[in-house]
């Protein structure tokens, strides 16, 4: 167990990086608290993956340092890291049964047979795979696999950390849910730290206490998953997450009132600093509704998605969504539509530029 | 109700010709010719299985026999696992692997014959490169026209230089379809070198390793071309593997009748030991 912190990392896989598009990680400077229970989310191919890879040891940065406890392991290679990690594809060793699956990393390291036996037996029932230990892993089901996969790393009681790289992909989505449940459930029982790398929001929001966003090689805003719908510190949080995402909708700042198609848009608070080049207005589809003396616009679209329904209105020229319960006017009809004061934010350069309402 | 018509016999039907001439009307003619005998003018007497038992008492056949099971032996013995450590050292990605496999390949483009030319004039003691090298700057005495056990050096080394690479391509290929989260697994699992061989690589091979070693038995078992030309079965009868010596007896003494019985001999071992190993291998897999 141990507190993991990177400090300065940057990694490019070019061999002679010039400017900061030549990064697939520009600059990670982050603290994992021991035993927490994070999510690495973001978009494929936002460098997630490539951060992994670096705690894990499987790479390592072309700048920066990882340190466990304070103690530098930037060149420290994978199996002395005392980590485990769980991929996308289940990894199992074939010709073996479930028990000596179990038991490789142990006996890899010459634990007493005595201790991986009882190791061993302890894992298979956290993962309730007790009845299978005997059956040779290759006839497993995919999602069988991927629990021994996990179990593989959960087996070392000493692990600083445990990562997961989107380890639900292959698994049919009825069982997606019970495999998310158990690790959570896993998680409790071990404390051990565990990281999340995944671009499936609703498995990041309820795996973790804290998410990490990420876009293009940087974090974009660390938080609960609260913090993240309620108040995204960033327009791409803002539209990653949820569904449908935030509506972003391009105004005008005037003596410090936001004006959306010419009209004057109540904030949650005052404006902070200046406003950049590009100004937006934020808001959720669950914070408009339909109200007379609202927005005036025009429906597009409407779908219903049997909770609730989603209408899709154009004002002016930008589209907004409203999650709706009730009676929803139809296709093409006029429609006046309310945001919500307290979520209505403003986003200058992609960046919140709203003081959060009075508490 | 199902409508029945026969039209499916029509497809079926160019194929039936096809492996009724290419393998059933040979293969009966030789089961024909195997219990008569002949002296020419297109005579058969009856003869029944005279000479099945004839060909099971016979020494000649006994030791071509020994000899062919101990060549198939020393080259499987050889290639398999030189194939799989050529496989494993071969680079995975980068500039060098279409070099490696154009290389590796060479040896199988060249037509049969030309490989027992080639090896013939290589080991020739006095102008051949290899035979020149060997007797007159080593000062190793070597003539594989005189000495059985040269003889028999040479047809292996042959054997290895021509077929390896075949072995190392399949092995290759069922090394590259491993994704990287295996080796990436293991080194954080702790596994040792010998351990990522044996529990993550092999098997991944074993279905290639499998065929590969079918193949090489098939082959190096009906092996007759290159020993021919480069040895001619000699010196003596020492390098005279199983079909040179059926070559000998139909075509050399024209006794249609023995080498009849001893091709289905030849034919029902080559059948029987790929079928028990392609079993006992593939058994596993069905569980």
């Amino acid at each position: 167990m141990a507190k993991i912190t990177l400090s300065g990392l940057r990694h490019s896989y070019l061999p002679n990086p010039t400017g900061p598009e030549d990064y697939a990680l520009k600059e990670i400077d982050l603290d994992w608290d021991d035993g927490g229970a994070y999510a690495l989310l973001g978009p494929s191919g936002c460098g997630k993956s490539t951060l992994l890879n670096i705690i894990s040891g499987l790479l390592i940065p072309s700048d920066g340092q990882i340190l466990f406890d304070d103690k530098d392991v930037t060149e420290v290679p994978p199996d002395q890291r005392n980590i485990a990690q769980v991929f996308q594809f289940p990894v199992i060793y074939d010709t073996m049964t479930v028990f000596d699956n179990l038991a490789f990393p142990l006996r890899n390291r010459g634990v007493d047979a005595a201790r991986v036996d009882a190791r061993v037996r302890e894992i298979a029932q956290m993962l309730e795979v007790v009845e299978l230990l005997d059956m040779r892993a290759s006839g497993l089901s995919p999602d069988n696999k991927q629990k021994i996969s996990m179990g593989r790393g959960l087996v070392r009681d000493d692990v600083n950390v445990v990562m997961f790289d989107e380890p639900l992909t292959v698994i049919d989505p009825h069982l997606k849910w019970k495999l998310r449940s158990k690790l959570k459930e896993l998680h409790q029982r071990v404390g051990a730290t565990m990281i999340y790398v995944t671009h499936d929001q609703t498995e990041a929001l309820t795996f973790a206490d804290q998410v990490v966003v990420m876009d293009l090689g940087v974090i974009v805003q660390i938080g609960t998953p609260v913090e993240l719908f309620e108040r995204p510190a960033h327009t791409f949080v803002g539209h990653f997450i949820g569904s449908p995402g935030m509506n972003v909708l391009p105004c005008e700042v005037r003596d410090g009132h936001a004006l959306f198609d010419g009209v004057d848009v109540p904030l949650e608070g005052p404006i902070t600093g200046t406003v950049g080049t590009k100004a937006e207005i934020g808001i959720r589809p669950e914070f408009v509704s339909i109200g007379r003396g609202g927005l005036k616009g025009r429906v597009r679209k409407v779908a219903d998605i049997g909770r609730h329904k989603i209408l899709e209105a154009v004002i002016g020229e930008s589209r907004v969504s409203a999650i709706i319960e009730g009676e929803i006017p139809a296709q093409g009809e006029a429609v006046e539509l309310k945001f919500k004061p307290e979520q209505t934010r403003l986003y200058s350069d992609g960046w919140i530029a709203t003081e959060p309402a009075g508490d | 109700m199902k409508t029945q018509n026969q039209k499916a016999w029509f497809f079926v039907l160019p194929v039936l010709v096809l492996v009724a001439f290419n393998a059933l009307i040979p293969m009966m003619t030789v089961v024909n010719y195997s219990v008569q005998e002949t002296f020419g003018n297109n005579q058969f007497f009856w003869q029944g299985l005279d000479w099945f038992e004839q060909l099971m008492r016979s020494d000649r056949f006994h030791a071509a026999l020994g000899r062919q099971f101990l060549f198939t032996g020393i080259i499987l013995a050889i290639e398999i696992p030189l194939g799989i450590v050529i496989a494993l050292s071969m680079p995975r990605s980068g500039f060098w692997v279409p070099v490696c496999l154009v290389t590796m390949a060479l040896p199988m483009l060249i037509p049969w014959n030309v490989v027992g030319a080639m090896w013939n004039i290589f080991t020739l003691p006095d102008i051949g490169l290899l035979g020149y090298f060997l007797n007159h700057v080593l000062g190793v005495h070597y003539n594989m026209t005189q000495d059985p056990v040269a003889a028999w050096v040479t047809v292996i080394v042959m054997d290895v230089w021509h077929w390896t690479s075949l072995v190392v391509l399949l092995c290759y290929a069922g090394l590259v379809s491993i994704p990287d989260a295996y080796y990436q697994a293991a080194k954080i699992d702790g596994a040792s070198n010998w351990s990522v061989f044996r529990y993550i690589q092999l098997p991944k091979m074993k279905q290639v390793l499998t065929i590969a070693i079918l193949l090489r038995f098939m082959d190096s078992f009906n092996i007759y071309t290159e020993p021919f030309v480069l040895t001619g079965g000699g010196p003596g009868n020492s390098t005279t593997l199983l079909s040179i010596d059926l070559v000998k007896i139909a075509l050399g003494q024209f006794d249609l009748g023995p080498a009849a019985a001893m091709s289905l001999i030849y034919f029902a071992i080559t059948l029987l030991v790929s079928w028990l190993f392609y079993t006992l291998m593939t058994k596993d897999d069905t569980k």
